[in-house]
């Protein structure tokens, strides 16, 4: 067994304080220590985005990343996209759209594709084409999901 | 899995380095490549794993004294979208847009995709164009005592590089390039993202008038480490570029490039790559 440090950030608007192995990564302790299951965890090695997070903004894949390395950092999860019961635009657009099936590439891919149009609201369908390079769905083709992104592009969010 | 006795997250670079003096460390960046290592039974941590991202001394990208500096933390999204790179050394920007997805290049580190040395390791190509050197500091006689090597003499193997155990890389420097200075990268795949590099080539130079100087080319995934391709940079030196130089170039890049035959390609498809690669790239060198 390896040591276990302190660790604090924000999860979703909330501050966490929890004790963490230090050589857990961040989607293990999402998913077991903190119990939020939205962030998927698929190949564990970086190449399917389900796992996509928010780091400070931008989107990395929890995977990979060292939870020890969270220490005084934001985290956004799907669960931190809509206000209580009320789904969040992108997420309302994936629905609208008919872009989700299974559904589990869903809650990476979504986070990927709001932090897109947040970071560029004038996304265009070749950006987020290759914005969502790193995000792989079995099921839709991508057609509509592409659909879904572009729906919400010029709207406020 | 592992045995990890001692986790530190140094502020300070000094301090980052004295633990390096202990010995036993394993160093942690972006962790993008570390952790499917380990997860792969690849490798094992040490006693101490120490995480430098909040070392911000190794932060940042800056233009001093006609030299740029990129700092060992600066992840390939932040190279893509700086300023200084887009100006003065877009070369490192094409590569960065053949890098992986948006999640990865948001995480991977220079100095990451530096020490893992992979022979596939796709930002040492434009870095070695460029002409690089990376700073290696350590802490010696109780003081920090820091080193330039060129990036070209930086590996030795697979994996392998001439960084001591107690040294960390800090940065990597290279001076601006002349305004005549044109730089191509070429990374094979139909669409290069998310893919390993089956062969990369890059190649620069000042190209004025018709005539290429001054020029470096590079190649990756061909042999044991990313190399510099020295026959194929005495056959264009000073050259008017024009079809025959050209020829000669593919020519002179076979002699240069030692691919192996291996699960994603064998030793004749690398060989026919790096051979239209240099070709496209001059021919763009020519239209530039
Ligand atoms: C899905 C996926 C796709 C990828 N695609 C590409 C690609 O297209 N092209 C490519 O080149 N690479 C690719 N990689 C590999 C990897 O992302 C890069 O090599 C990355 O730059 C590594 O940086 P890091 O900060 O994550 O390194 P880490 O994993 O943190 O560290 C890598 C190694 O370097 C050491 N290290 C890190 N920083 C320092 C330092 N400052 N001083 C001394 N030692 C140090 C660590 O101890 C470790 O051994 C990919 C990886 C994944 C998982
Ligand atoms: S589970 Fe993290 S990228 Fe696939
Ligand atoms: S909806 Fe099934 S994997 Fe994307």
């Amino acid at each position: 067994m390896s040591v276990k440090t302190e660790l604090e950030f924000i999860l979703n608007g909330r501050p966490v304080n929890i004790e963490v192995p230090v050589h857990m990564t961040v989607l293990a302790l999402l998913r077991e220590s903190l119990d939020l299951k939205g962030t998927k965890y698929a190949c564990g090695e970086g190449e399917c985005g389900a796992c996509t997070i928010e780091v400070d903004g931008t989107t990395i894949n929890s995977c990979l990343m060292m939870a020890v390395d969270l220490q005084g950092r934001e985290v956004m999860t799907i669960e931190g996209l809509g206000k209580g019961n009320a789904l969040h635009p992108m997420q309302q657009a994936f629905v609208d759209h008919g872009a989700v099936q299974c559904g589990f590439c869903m809650p990476g891919m979504i986070i990927q594709a709001n932090n897109l149009v947040k970071k560029n609201p004038d996304l265009s369908r070749e950006e987020m084409k290759r914005g969502l390079e790193g995000n792989v769905c079995r099921c839709t083709g991508y057609t509509k999901v592409l659909d879904a992104v572009a729906s919400v592009v010029g709207l406020k969010i | 899995m592992s045995e990890i006795e001692k986790y530190i997250a140094p502020t300070k670079l000094a301090e980052a380095v004295k633990v390096l003096s202990g010995g036993g460390v394993t160093i942690v960046a972006g962790g993008t490549d570390l952790t499917p290592q380990i997860n792969e039974g690849k490798r094992r941590y040490e006693a101490t794993l120490m995480n430098i991202q909040r070392v911000q001394e190794l932060k940042g990208i800056s233009l001093e004294e006609g030299e740029i500096r990129i700092g060992c933390l600066a992840t390939v999204s932040e190279i893509w979208h700086n300023d200084i790179i887009a100006e003065c050394a877009p070369i490192l920007c094409d590569t960065a847009n053949c890098f992986a997805s948006d999640q990865i290049r948001n995480a991977a580190t220079i100095g990451g995709n530096i020490c893992n040395a992979s022979p596939a390791g796709d930002m040492i190509i434009p870095l070695l164009v460029l002409g690089a050197s990376v700073e290696l500091a350590r802490w010696k006689e109780g003081k920090m005592e820091i080193r330039r090597e060129p990036l070209n003499h930086f590996f030795k193997a697979p994996g392998k590089t001439i960084r001591l155990d107690n040294e960390l890389l800090t940065a990597v420097v290279f001076d601006k390039p002349s305004v005549d200075f044109v730089g191509q990268f070429r990374k094979s795949g139909p669409r290069p993202a998310l893919e390993i590099s089956t062969v990369t080539v890059g190649i620069g130079g000042d190209y004025n008038d018709g005539k290429f100087e001054n020029v470096r080319v590079a190649f990756g995934a061909v042999g044991p480490t990313p190399l510099r391709a020295a026959a194929t940079e005495q056959a264009l030196e000073g050259k008017t570029l024009n079809d025959d130089v050209i020829q000669a170039a593919v020519v002179a890049a076979w002699q240069d490039a030692r691919p192996i035959d291996d699960i994603r390609a064998t030793t004749w498809y690398r060989n026919h790559l790096i051979g239209i690669f240099t070709e496209e790239l001059l021919n763009n060198v020519c239209q530039n």
